[in-house]
This record gives C-alpha cells, structure tokens and sequence, in this order.
C-alpha cells in the first residue's frame, strides 16, 4: 500500500495467545513436587493440571511488551473519542499518587496514621463542591455510572422519606445508555423526552410529561449533540415545581469547569467523572472515580463512608449510628462501594485541580470547547455537522456528506485506524443518523488538530471521488483487518480452548 | 383474509380476525443492520397500544418494538430469538415477531397501509 499520509506503515507483528505458546517443560520457575503431604482438604485435591502454559521468563516479557506495543492509546495517538474526554494526563498527577504516603496505606490502618490521606479526600471534596456550588458530595463512587446510582439511589431516599411514591424518570433521547440503565436499576419506569430541531431538549414535550409520579429528570449538560441546554433554567424550575429532583450527568464536565456552577442551573445532584475532567487514566486503563456532589435536600442520605472533622483531627464516619450523624439527623443510605472511593484517583484529581489552580481550570475548559469549535469550522465544508455551531467541547456529524458514496461512519472510522489515528465515536448520540462524534480535548496542538482535519478530508474526499466501496476494506495496516462484528456478537468465543490432541495412528 | 398495516416506527401488522402478528419492516432491517439479538415478550403479557413489547438489537444499536394497537400476546416466534439472522433475511414474512389479539380493532384505523408507508420512507431518505 502507498499513499498513506507522512510516511506512516504498521509494525505487524503476529502475536499468538500465551496459551498458545505453551512449552511443555519451558517454565521460568522450578518448584519441587510435593512428596507425601497429606490431603487436608477432604478429597477436594486437583486431580490434573490447571491448565497455565509453560513458558520462560524472556518468552513471557516479550509476550506483554508486545502487546503493550499494539496499545493505541491518548500516549502515542490523537484520540478524540467523543463523550470520552480522553484528555493528557499529566505526568505530575502520577508522581503525587506514587508517594509512598499515598501509595503505600491500608484501608484498615489507624485513623491516626493517615492523616494526610483524610486531609487529601477531604481537600479533594472541597474543590470539587467548589467548582460545582453545591453544598455536599459523595466520594465513594466508583465511576460516572456508579455516581448515577448514588444520586438516584438519594433520590429515592429522600421521596421515601417525604412519603412519595413517584415512580417514572424522565431521560432525554439523546442520554448516555446509562442514564436509563441506572433509572431502571433503581426501580423507575424510564420515560424518554424528545430533542428539539435545534438538538436540545424540547421544555414543551418536558413540560406535558412532567406530573406528580415524575421522580426526577435526568440531563447532561452540555448535552451528547455537544451542545448547552440553553433552557437549562427553565427546566430546572419546571422540574422542582413538579415536586421532581433535577439529575445532572457530569460527563461532559469538561466543558464548563470554572466557567458555570451546577448549582447555579438548578440541579439538585450530578456525578463528576474524575477520570474524565480531572484527567486519570482510563478506557481499560486504570480505574474512574464518580464522586457525586448533592444539595440540600439529599445531602442527609449520602452514602458512608464520610470524612469529617472533630477534635481528634480528621476521622471516617462509617458506621450509620456514629454518633456525628444523629447530631444532623442524617440517614445515609449506606455503603456503595468497599473502604473509602478510589483512593488513587482522587490523588490525581487533586494534583490537577491545584496544579492548575482554578484560573488554569477555567482556561482548560475554554481551550477544549475552542478546540471543538475549531475542528466543527475546518470541517464544515466536506462535513455535515448535525447542527449549527458554535459547540461546546465536541463536534457532532452526521453522515449525509456520505449520501451515494456506498462508504459509511465505520468506513471512515476504519480509514482513519491506517492514518494513524484513533477514530471519533461513531452511532452515538442516536438522535442524529450516522453520528460521529468528535472530542479533541484542551491538550491538543493546532498541529495535531491540522493534521486530523486535513486526513479526514482527504478520507471523505477518496469517499466522494468513487472510493467509497474500498474503504469497506480499511484498516489496511492494523494487526487485525476488519474485524466480524456480527459474528462475534452471534456465535461469541469468549475463552480459548486447547486444540483436540492429535489422534495416534490405528 | 388478512389485512397488513405499518406504523411509523416502523412496525408491520397483519391481521386476521382478531389476531394480529406483528414485525419490523424491511426498511427497519436494513437501517439496524444485522441483528445479534432479539428479546420478545412473555405470552399472556397485556400491552397497551404505544407501549414497547420486544427489543431487536444490532452491532450498531439497541431498538424497542412497539405493539401499534393494545392486545395480550398469544405467541411468539422462538425461531428469531434463537437466529436473530432470519429478521434480515425475510423480516416481513417467517420472521414475525409474536402476535396479539386485539382489545381493540378500531385502534388499527390509525395505521398507514403499504403505500402509504412506502410513500411515508421515501420523505426519510
């Protein structure tokens, strides 16, 4: 193949399964069998082998370092995956969770000696109340659906505890698939509100499903159409005179940090998803975090564990009797999550939010909505943006610019995998047909944004100049081509088994 | 005789008596793409008209089927949930859904008949 853009070429090398390196004997340890022990466990010994490959040390190295060598990740790659906020993670943020302050406690070690680590959750809550106005928060969340939970969970806490049995949750068209999902596992009827023309909420449709068995209205903001709710004022006043809770989806935090407080919109409870504005690992490397800030009227039922200050110092309230709560006559729902929220995360979260300091905040959302804009602009002419600009922090397309080209989204998405980038979101939100859905983040040089534009143009353009039907073929240079996804999705292959053993000859 | 109406998300209804079997149309097919997985409803279930009665999903996207007029379901099609394949390959014929009986028979009147429909696609493409 020629033609691909500044010089770039695969490195394919095939790397088998580690199973299926097994070398019966080839072992990097050499344990003795165990002469005459006695069987202690009532007959429940192993019988066979448990089935590890045998493999030496070099050989095993080699097998991960290979691997690690196929990761396409935010390190080596543009990787502007929509909704995602695959933002750089500062090296700094890993040098502060590596302390071995930080990095080498236990959970069950006494209040006393970690001291420092309580200051930090405590530190971290402070900001992140302060960023959002509001007036309380849950750390322990795992993760953004995690924080979801939370909130609906407190929802419900505080309409059990008004008497109310309001059972119906209303979720925009355009949500992420895990509003409903947490709705749904909180024991609501889901109940979906249309989009207007202009990609946001339509408050009249809102306004005729709001009534008296409506628990709470679910919204991101800016929204998947990387859009603001500009009536975002409107619907939280229609939603509270309804008797509702407004449930705010922090996942596109990213856009507004510094710049609008959730407070002031009128939400009444949204999860932040550090691994996402705070810049953490994630996306299958390493682990989110979803703590959820509350007002008012939820804060008495959030989740233990809680850090607070008496005369001691700094302690954990773990226990629902602990005596600090009969004090507020809090009654937390309870524990969600084991010991005290991702520790490691928060690390990193706070090592950002002071690195940055809240004026370097407020200039990282602005970057990430300019760069949004910027490629919504540089794209415009060989694109179809599904709605006028400008946007917030991603660039909503749809695919009528592939009208007649025979190509579709996952064929430029694929095209894009040869050129060296990772490709947008594709097929969400589902309100427009076709989505690609771009998130350059703030980190991003105009360079690199240049160069993903000129490469995407150049892909389209090939679409529209009669290539579209060999596009279907991309990725020319990945390890694997296109892959089945029907297939895989019918008849998945979930484990690897051994080959049949060759039948000796009769 | 059987009469076959179409609803605008995409359903098909043929009826006869006051039985009616219900599917997705080919348009709706070729738009999911190919299918991996397909949930119907329980027999004996009651839906109200509008209500979702069976999710098709495909490797783009998970989709509710919605019952067009109200009824009890009275069987469904094992056949697609164990080969989601044979909606996309004869959606309008052995791969129906599951079928009804109609509360309400009126409630059909709304519905579009296979021209009208056709006609009511080509303002999407």
């Amino acid at each position: 193949m020629t033609g691909y853009r500044d010089g770039h070429r695969g490195i394919l090398l095939e790397e088998p399964l580690i199973f299926e390196q097994d070398s019966p004997g080839c072992s990097g340890v050499d344990l003795p069998e165990v002469e005459g022990a006695e069987d202690t466990l009532d007959g429940l010994l192993r019988e066979g082998p448990i089935g590890l490959p045998d493999l030496a040390e070099p050989s095993v190295v080699r097998h991960y370092t290979r691997l690690s060598q196929k990761n396409f990740g935010i390190d080596s790659v543009f990787y502007p995956l929509g909704s995602c906020t695959m933002k750089h993670n500062p090296r700094l943020n890993e040098r502060m969770a590596r302390l071995p302050g930080f990095a080498d406690i236990h959970p069950f070690q006494p209040e006393t000696t970690v001291q420092g680590a309580l200051a930090l959750i405590d530190e971290c809550a402070r900001w992140l109340k302060t960023l959002t106005g509001m007036p309380a928060i849950a750390m322990s969340p795992a993760a953004g659906a995690h924080g979801e939970l939370c909130g609906l969970m407190t929802i419900r806490a505080a309409l059990d505890a008004r008497g109310e049995a309001r059972r119906r949750v209303l979720v925009p068209e355009s949500a992420h698939g895990t509003n409903p999902a947490s709705a749904a596992a909180c024991g609501y009827m889901v109940d979906s509100v249309p989009a207007n023309a202009r990609g946001r909420v339509d408050l009249a449709a809102l306004k005729a499903k709001l009534g008296p068995d409506v628990a709470a209205f679910m919204l991101t903001n800016p929204n998947t159409c990387g859009l603001f709710e500009d009536e975002i004022l409107e619907i939280a006043a229609a939603v509270h005179a309804a008797g509702a809770f407004f449930y705010c989806d922090g996942a596109n935090f990213n856009a507004i940090v510094g710049r609008v407080r959730i407070a002031d919109l009128g939400a009444d409870v949204m999860h932040i998803n550090l691994h996402k504005t705070f810049s953490t690992p994630h996306g299958g490397g390493g682990p989110g975090a979803g703590p959820t800030v509350l007002s008012h009227a939820l804060a008495p039922y959030a989740p233990l564990p809680l850090v607070i200050h008496d005369a001691g110092g700094l302690r954990l309230v773990e226990h629902p009797l602990d005596p600090a709560l009969r004090a507020t006559g809090a009654a937390p729902l309870g524990r969600l999550k084991g010991y005290h929220g991702q520790f490691g995360t928060f690390v990193r979260a706070l090592a950002y939010m002071m690195s940055h300091g809240a004026d370097g905040l407020l200039q990282a959302s602005s970057d990430a909505v300019l760069a949004a804009n910027y490629l919504l602009a540089e794209l415009s002419g060989d694109l179809t943006p599904s709605y006028p600009g400008p946007c917030m922090h991603e660039a909503l397309i749809d695919d009528r610019f592939l009208k007649d080209t025979g190509a579709t989204t996952l064929d430029i998405a694929k095209a894009l995998i040869d050129e060296g980038f990772h490709p947008m979101t594709m097929y969400f939100p589902l309100v427009v047909h076709g989505a690609l859905l771009i998130e350059p983040t703030e980190t991003e040089s105009k360079a690199t944004l240049d160069a993903f534009v000129a490469t995407l143009r150049d892909i389209v353009r090939r679409a529209k100049s009669g290539e579209g039907p060999a596009l279907r073929e991309a990725p020319h240079l990945a390890p694997r081509r296109r892959l089945d996804e029907t297939t895989a999705a019918r008849q998945p292959q979930l484990r690897w088994f051994p080959p049949a053993p060759a039948k000796a000859a009769e | 005789m059987s009469a076959l109406y179409f609803t605008k998300d995409h359903e098909w209804i043929s009826v006869e008596g006051d039985v009616g079997t219900i599917g997705i149309t080919d348009y709706a097919q070729v738009h999911l793409g190919d299918l991996v997985f397909v949930e119907l409803p329980e027999v004996g279930r009651k839906i109200a008209s509008g209500k979702e009665a069976a999710v098709v999903e495909s490797v783009k996207a998970a989709s509710d089927v919605f019952v067009p007029v109200s009824g009890e379901v009275i069987e469904v099609n094992k056949a697609v949930v164990d080969k989601p394949a044979l909606v996309n390959e004869n959606p309008e014929g052995a791969a129906w859904l599951f079928k009804l009986r109609l509360a309400d028979p009126s409630e059909l009147k709304g519905l579009m008949d296979r021209k009208a429909y056709q006609a009511y696609c080509n303002t999407l493409e």
